[in-house]
């Protein structure tokens, strides 16, 4: 067994070689079908760049609708053609298309695949200390996957029925029977292949990113040495294995209903005073499975943007970060709470009350690790050296809107106040704050920092303050007006109010979020214009341009295949040793070894010295 | 950049654990599809404590084909004891594909069984759609399986012996075995 083992781990070192000596791949191989994670993070990133770019623009036209109810839209009709009405409006159903689009697009094509698929791949290798993920194969298996989940959403667009219309929770029975709305047709078959791809996409990666961290961490890198981004992006991956393979078998039985005639979910139903032959069936148990997932999916999208913000304030405020176990520990918290909460999404479908308390009780002990985490990051502000680069504004926004949504989560999590609250706006800007926003501050937050590695040139900070000012205002305008509106019982996914009195009182606040919002899409332009130029036109970076401790920062400026050129660095400390009492300088990276820093080592550390001292004498194979 | 002190260095850092990645992988794999199974197992749970299901019995055809398939995973176990013996172990393998195969044509069978009973997935009552899910769901891992049983046998045949290949593939078909067993003692218990 032993010596099996040894010659494995032979073979794959020589296998490193030989990759690494001969890549002298064509086109294809380099940028297409690449197995290299670094090729792969930036396929990630750049569809998911364009899908963000799409889900922007879908809400900025419904935001169009809601905020300017009369206005005539005609001159948007060379792209949107039939889907405006004769005076000009957006259809109805189309609006309803747009307001699911833009949900799916956002949680699973931005946030899952452009967060996790961009930065798990492109930082797990490199901070771990590893040639390149665990299944390179795999890994490009899970971009194309990816890729053609989204051309085939893509496609839905553009259909003559148009794409889903149900809601981003596609429920039955409206997403199960065709002949509900026109949404519910070829683009709900779509959306639901779109969404299988997707699956495997998004398992393949997390087996990937799991089986890397554990089993692929170079020497010396023990749990306890792993970047706090390192454990985030493993936590999301353990979620979701754990969570899709549930969305899939929703989206299964839902499959059956739809195209073969069963009744999961299906039962009693008329439609247009035609009764269904569909019995037995329940659509709160499809409320159960999807949520089972879209609960921790949640998680999925916003703890890796906790994770990269871990890294990004703890570099930029020159201090360790503050609690590292706690947060470990609070991020571990937040991963098995997120399997017990999914109910608090279905508070008002009638279920027992005494469940309903369970849950509340459940999703309010949720704010613990939130709020440690929250005050770990102030905690590490405090007194710190802070450099205000673009990734760490985008940073200490993210901690912001997490405070702010995070609060508005302690309402939503009480059954009986969401009796009152349960889809209104106020859970749109709830959500939209919490996990929206702040998971794509996360994700600028990473794009801004990781830059110089990915394309080894900077990116221009005043484009970026510029992008963050006027995105963080933006963002703070759209969402929190949606509070009162919400409050006020403004329900979502409606597609007009001025026919009830009621609620055209609020008719200029709403227009007053969607100039926001029209403000906010047009600052990613800034941002986008800043990304492209600087690919090929900003200045070079040097191999660590923030004095980081992380070990992708001892890599040369564009690391090659292999990320290393010589041998993988050793792992001695962990990596927050920065400002340390009596180093020369404000941070030691991790590959520096106790015995080279004798003046700021403290005293455990140096028994350490001391200790393999006395082992080297007996072992004496270091070399 | 290590080079430059390794006289230096007194501190032995630690390799961290690891295990075959490959092989971890196909234990996440397994996570993910037992996860599958839970769905809808406790869909089916869900459902069934609502009231207004149908209940049957079984065809005993369901029982045999859960012998067989404990059969086929002792054949494959067998094989990788003797995987030092070429042709023993190619014949042990091809004895458990054909056993696979057997096996998804007797649950076809078992399932054909039912409907020729009145039992139909479409238009009947909810329980009778939801059992036709488990042995067709599980089928298709079978399918993967089988697949990869002629990978495995093919690897055999080129002399070009795999342990990690072989490990791998016996795992996964315990575990579809297994998987058949419980949902087999699910079904019937949980009628």
């Amino acid at each position: 067994m032993a010596t099996l083992d040894v010659h494995h781990h032979i073979e794959t070192h020589d296998h490193d070689d030989h990759g690494h000596e001969h890549h002298h791949g064509n086109f294809w191989t380099t940028y297409i079908f690449s197995e290299d994670h670094k090729v792969i993070a930036k396929q990630f990133l750049l569809t998911g760049m364009a899908w963000a770019l799409i889900g922007g623009i879908l809400s900025v036209l419904f935001r169009l609708q809601l905020g300017f109810p009369e206005a005539n839209l005609s001159w948007l009709k060379p792209i949107l053609g039939g889907w405006l009405t004769a005076e000009g409006k957006i259809d109805p159903d189309f609006y309803l298309a747009l307001v699911t689009m833009h949900g799916t697009i956002m949680v699973f094509f931005v946030l899952t695949a452009g967060l996790s698929g961009t930065f798990s791949n492109f930082l797990i290798p490199l901070q771990i200390g590893a040639r390149d993920m665990a299944s390179g194969f795999m890994n490009m298996l899970s971009y194309w996957f990816f890729f053609l989940s989204s051309v085939i959403m893509f496609i839905s667009l553009f259909i003559s029925t148009g794409p889903a219309a149900g809601g981003w929770v596609i429920y039955p029975p409206l997403s199960a029977l065709p002949q509900a709305i026109p949404g519910s047709g070829l683009g709900m078959t779509l959306w639901l292949v779109s969404m299988a791809l997707f699956i495997v996409s998004s398992l393949l990666g997390s087996i990937n990113y799991i089986t890397t961290v554990i089993n692929m961490r170079t020497v010396g890198m023990s749990f306890a040495k792993l970047p706090l981004t390192i454990w985030a992006f493993f936590l999301t991956a353990v979620i979701g294995i754990l969570s899709f393979p549930v969305l899939f078998g929703a989206a299964l039985l839902l499959i059956f209903d739809r195209s073969f005639g069963t009744s999961f979910y299906l039962s009693d139903i008329y439609i247009g005073g035609e009764a269904l032959p569909n019995q037995g069936g329940s659509p709160i148990l499809f409320q159960h499975l999807f949520w089972f997932l879209g609960h921790p999916e949640v998680y999925i999208v916003l703890l890796p943007a906790l994770g990269i913000t871990s890294e990004i304030i703890a570099t930029n405020s020159r201090k360790p970060i503050f609690g590292y176990k706690a947060m470990v520990g609070s991020m571990l918290g937040i991963a098995i709470l997120s399997f017990v909460v999914w109910a608090h999404h279905m508070f008002v479908t009638g279920m027992n009350p005494f469940l309903g308390s369970v849950f509340t009780l459940l999703t309010l002990i949720i704010a613990v690790p939130s709020a440690v985490k929250i005050f770990n990051y102030v905690t590490t502000l405090w007194k710190g050296n802070i450099r205000f680069t673009p990734a760490m504004l985008f940073s200490i926004g993210l901690v912001s809107f997490f405070l702010t949504g995070g609060i508005t989560g302690l309402f939503l999590g009480n059954s009986a106040v969401d009796i009152q609250l349960h889809d209104t706006y106020f859970v749109v800007a709830h959500f939209h704050l919490v996990m929206g926003s702040a998971s794509f501050f996360g994700m600028m937050a990473g794009v801004y920092h990781w830059f110089p590695k990915m394309f080894g040139r900077m990116m221009d900070e005043k484009l970026g303050y510029l992008h963050f000012w006027l995105t963080f205002i933006g963002v703070y305008l759209v969402f929190f007006p949606m509070h009162y509106i919400g409050i006020a019982g403004f329900p979502r996914r409606y597609y007009s109010w001025t026919a009830f009195e009621t609620f055209s009182g609020f008719a200029d606040l709403n227009m007053l979020v969607s100039v926001a919002a029209i403000i906010t899409l047009a600052a990613q332009f800034v941002f986008l214009f800043n990304f492209i130029y600087h690919i090929f036109r900003g200045k070079l970076a040097p191999a660590n341009p923030w004095n980081s401790t992380t070990l992708e920062w001892t890599t040369p400026r564009l690391p090659g295949h292999g990320n290393w050129p010589g041998e993988i660095p050793t792992v001695y400390r962990w990596p927050y040793d920065y400002s340390k009492p009596g180093s020369k300088e404000d941070f030691i990276p991790q590959h520096i070894p106790f015995s080279e820093t004798p003046e700021s080592n403290l005293p455990n550390e140096n028994d350490q010295i001391k200790l393999d001292l006395g082992g080297a004498g007996v072992g004496g194979n270091k070399h | 950049m290590n080079e430059a002190v390794d006289f230096k260095i007194v501190e032995a850092p630690a390799k961290p654990i690891s295990m075959n990645p490959k092989k971890f992988g196909m234990w996440l794999f397994i996570a993910s599809v037992t996860m599958l199974f839970m769905a809808l197992m406790s869909a089916y749970i869900v459902r069934r404590a609502e009231g207004n299901w149908v209940f049957y019995e079984l065809p005993n055809i369901f029982g045999y084909s859960t012998i067989l398939v404990i059969l086929s995973s002792v054949c494959l176990q067998l094989a990788y004891f003797y995987r030092v013996n070429v042709t023993r172990a190619n014949n042990l393998i091809v004895a458990t594909f054909l056993l696979g195969i057997v096996f998804l044509a007797m649950q076809s069978l078992g399932m054909y069984q039912l409907l020729k009973e009145g039992h139909h997935f479409t238009g009947g009552n909810v329980s009778e759609s939801f059992f036709f899910i488990f042995p067709w769901l599980h089928g298709l891992h079978i399918i993967g399986g089988l697949v990869y049983l002629i990978i495995v046998f093919i690897t055999l045949r080129k002399g070009s012996f795999n342990k990690v290949q072989m490990e791998m593939c016996t795992t996964y078909w315990h575990f579809l075995g297994l998987l058949w067993l419980y949902l087999f003692v699910f079904l019937t218990l949980l009628r």
